[in-house]
Parts: structure tokens; C-alpha cells; sequence
């Protein structure tokens, strides 16, 4: 993942606005596309993970909707320029999936996205020089690095995996 | 189809259908996928008036992914059975997914010729330098020194460069993307499409599974130094000495689209079978 490259310019509230719910849509859509990923290779642990990663994702996405009033964020954010080269923040990495992952590497997927989203709303926050926007990036920004430490809490859940994880006894490159 | 409204249209979410993709987890084309959705909410067209074709492959497996309308094709024939659909329903957004496999070696004919004709459709190649669905043999861009239980040491052949043979060709529009920047790979699917005449997108697609050094192709690749050219003998230039990550518009042709008209039979075809009866 090359980081978000080229990163939506904000100059009012509805753009922040649009941006963080993009920012949101862009994640639930990574985290279904990886629980159904792991229910087709028969993963029912990470399919849990993920689910549950997409369903709060899904709750910010809503709550941000519910935030903007008037603002039509979906239309606004349609309108915005996209993330350059890379992917938004929160959009975990698809090619660092694996069938044989854990929950472990889920949630360290997660924990990467959520402090790209913290880095990004900072970054608004330091930079803008309208006090609305500045406000609300902070909001923003606490409830990113809040996701961030319930990310942190969820891992003491789950020890990291031995180094030998990913040994298949049937490994699919059978001519090998 | 399903009855989607306009607005609804404009939503990637819209042109995905229910099928779940069986690709590897970690696989490059979930990634093109995603840029095919957003691309089509991007050009705001209806998924009835899209229609993805495709060969055989683990790449070709993407037209059931989408909600338009979608052929799995023949192994490497897709472009002719674009070409045809095209040329009858020229209104038609045609798009057209191909694998390394499929589209240069079992297809290897029908891209030259594709390229020559020039007929208004988008043909995207997914490469990922092997044969993934077939356990991973060497494909026509698979690098020489390749070495597996398959091909031991390595084919010793030097790998097929698509790009300047779809120059060389006639391609009307070449460019290269990474399936692991889905937005960028979006946005020249958008300008591929709206670009008359054969476009040609490369874009490189990792299989984790059988090439898992190809996930280090996400730090090898960076956006094209100079502006796309319309002049054929600087992207040649170009194109033969980069170094084969080098991504985004490389090239814009202005040829016109060869678009026959096709009008209805003069002879019926219960006529002609009178012929041919024994």
C-alpha cells in the first residue's frame, strides 16, 4: 500500500464531512469484501473479525451521515477528487491477506487503518485555517485515536501467532 | 437485470453482483474488481448498457463478479466475441477481462488484430506473470529465470512486452496500473473507456499464491515521470526502455475507430441454409 497520495484538498465542513464518511463507505467495503474472502476459504474465526470490524465501521459511516444534517455526504464525497495513487486511510490492505491469517493479522490490518485515519484528521486539524473544520477534524481525530486503543485492547485478546502460521501440510503449490 | 434507477447506478456497490469472488485472499484482482465498480460509477453508466467479456482464467472470472451484463468466454477469445458484440451493438460500453495467459498466448492472435482494428472497446489485461488457475505454469511474460518443479531453471525465454506490441499494433490508448492503487487503476479505467478506439490497460495484479515475490511490487511501482504522448515513436521510445513499473497513460492515439455498419441481411438465413442442404 503506497499511503493516501495525493489527499482530497478540505475547505469546508461539508467536504470533511464527505471526506471522513468516504473515508468510512471505503473501509466496510474492504472488510466485506475480506469477511467474504475468508467464509469462501473457510475461515469462520476471521470471518467473525471482520464482520464485526465491518459492522463498526458501518455505525461511523452512519453516525457521520447522522452528523451532516443537511450536507448530502454520499453525492459530496462522488464530487470530491479521490486518493491519488494510494487508497484512503482506512482501507486495509487486501494484498496482505492470506487464507491461513488470524485474527491477530486482521486486527493489526485494523490497527494500521485506524492510525492512518488519526494521521489524517491531524493532519487537517494542524493545517486548516477554518475553525469549523478545525473542530471537527479534532472530533474526528479523537474518535480515530479511541478506535486506535479499542483496536490495541481487542489484540491482548489475541496473542501474536507463532512464525510457522502460514505452513500449509498441503500447501497449493503442489508442483514445488 | 435488475431494475437500478440512475442514481443507484452511480454507486460502486451497484455494478457488484452477489457472487462471491473465489480468488486467493490477497489476490490483485479483488483490487481490480473494486476499479472496475468505481470506474462504472464513475462514467455513471446504467450496468444494463456495460457489458464485461471475458476469456478463461482466474482474471476472467470477473464478469460474474459484476452486475452488468457479462460473458465468460472461450480461453482467448474473448476479444473476438467483444469485437463481434461491439460491432453489432455499437452503443453498448464494452470492457473486455483478460489474464497473461489468456490474452498473450492462447489469445496472442486476436490482441494483434484487436489493436489493428481499433474497435471502440477497453481491453484490460491482468498480469500476473503465471498461470494461477492452472497451478502456476509460465506465462508469456513470466520472467526467464522462473524456476519451478515445471520449469526447471527457468524457460530461458525472453518475456512478451504487451505494451509495445499493442503500440506497435495500433492500440488507440496504452497504459499500466497497479491493481493495489484501485483508485488510480479507476480513474485511466474511466479514461480508457471514454477514449475512442481499442484501449489497452495493463495492469499488474499479484498472485500471492503461486508468485508471492509480486507482493514486493507494491514498492516497486511509481507513477510514469512525463505526460502520456500522442506521438507513437516517443512512447515506443518510452515504453521499450522503462522499467516495466512505471505507471499510469502512456500513450493516446488519435485513430479513428474502425466501426462497420451493420445493417441487416440482404439474404435470410433460411435461404442460405437451401444452399447447403444435401
Amino acid at each position: 500500500m503506497n499511503g493516501a497520495v495525493g489527499v482530497p484538498k478540505i475547505t469546508s465542513l461539508a467536504d470533511l464531512f464527505a471526506v471522513a464518511y468516504r473515508i468510512e463507505a471505503d473501509a466496510v467495503e474492504r472488510y466485506e469484501l475480506l469477511a467474504d474472502q475468508m467464509e469462501t476459504h473457510n475461515n469462520p474465526e476471521l470471518v467473525a473479525v471482520f464482520r464485526d470490524l465491518c459492522r463498526a465501521e458501518k455505525i461511523h459511516r452512519d453516525e457521520i451521515q447522522r452528523l451532516a444534517g443537511d450536507i448530502d455526504v454520499v453525492t459530496h464525497a462522488r464530487q470530491l477528487p479521490c486518493w491519488g495513487r494510494g487508497d484512503s486511510p482506512e482501507e486495509v490492505d487486501l494484498g496482505a491477506a492470506h487464507y491461513m491469517m488470524t485474527p491477530w493479522h486482521a486486527l493489526q490490518m485494523a490497527l494500521e487503518g485506524e492510525k492512518r485515519a488519526l494521521d489524517f484528521f491531524t493532519s487537517v486539524m494542524e493545517t486548516t485555517e477554518d475553525s469549523q473544520v478545525k473542530r471537527l477534524a479534532e472530533e474526528f481525530a479523537e474518535e480515530e485515536a479511541e478506535h486506535v486503543n479499542l483496536v490495541h485492547r481487542l489484540l491482548r485478546r489475541y496473542p501474536q501467532p507463532a512464525a510457522s502460521w502460514s505452513s500449509d501440510p498441503d500447501p497449493p503449490i503442489a508442483q514445488e | 437485470m435488475s431494475g437500478l434507477d440512475t442514481r443507484l447506478a452511480c454507486k460502486p456497490a451497484d455494478y457488484k453482483s452477489d457472487i462471491k469472488p473465489i480468488w486467493c485472499p490477497g489476490c490483485g484482482d479483488y483490487h481490480v474488481l473494486m476499479s472496475f465498480t468505481r470506474a462504472f460509477a464513475e462514467l455513471g453508466l446504467p450496468p444494463e448498457q456495460i457489458v464485461v467479456v471475458s476469456g478463461i482464467g482466474c482474471s476472467s472470472r470477473i464478469p460474474a463478479y459484476t452486475n452488468c451484463y457479462g460473458f465468460h468466454g472461450v480461453h482467448g477469445r474473448s476479444l473476438a466475441l467483444a469485437a463481434g458484440l461491439k460491432v453489432t451493438r455499437p452503443e453498448l460500453t464494452v470492457v473486455v477481462a483478460s489474464g497473461d495467459g489468456d490474452g498473450y498466448s492462447i489469445g496472442g492472435n486476436h490482441f494483434l488484430h484487436a489493436c489493428r482494428r481499433n474497435i471502440d472497446m477497453t481491453y484490460v489485461v491482468m498480469d500476473n506473470r503465471v498461470y494461477g488457475m492452472t497451478k502456476g505454469q509460465p506465462s508469456p511474460t513470466t520472467e526467464p529465470d522462473f524456476d519451478t518443479a515445471l520449469s526447471p531453471g527457468g524457460t530461458g525465454l525472453r518475456p512478451f512486452h504487451p505494451l509495445v506490441i499493442a503500440l506497435a499494433s495500433g492500440a488507440n490508448f496504452i497504459a499500466r496500473c497497479f491493481s493495489g492503487e484501485p483508485n488510480a487503476t479507476a480513474s485511466v479505467l474511466v479514461e480508457a473507456i471514454r477514449h475512442p478506439g481499442f484501449s489497452f490497460v495493463e495492469i499488474l495484479s499479484p498472485c500471492v499464491t503461486f508468485r508471492p515475490d509480486e507482493s514486493e511490487w507494491k514498492h516497486l511501482v511509481h507513477p510514469a515521470p512525463v505526460a502520456a504522448t500522442s506521438d507513437p515513436g516517443k512512447a515506443a521510445r518510452r515504453i521499450m526502455t522503462d522499467d516495466g513499473f512505471n505507471i499510469g497513460v502512456l500513450y493516446r492515439g488519435d485513430r479513428k475507430p474502425y466501426a462497420p455498419q451493420v445493417g441487416r441481411p440482404s439474404v435470410e438465413l433460411s435461404e442460405l441454409e437451401k444452399d447447403f442442404e444435401l
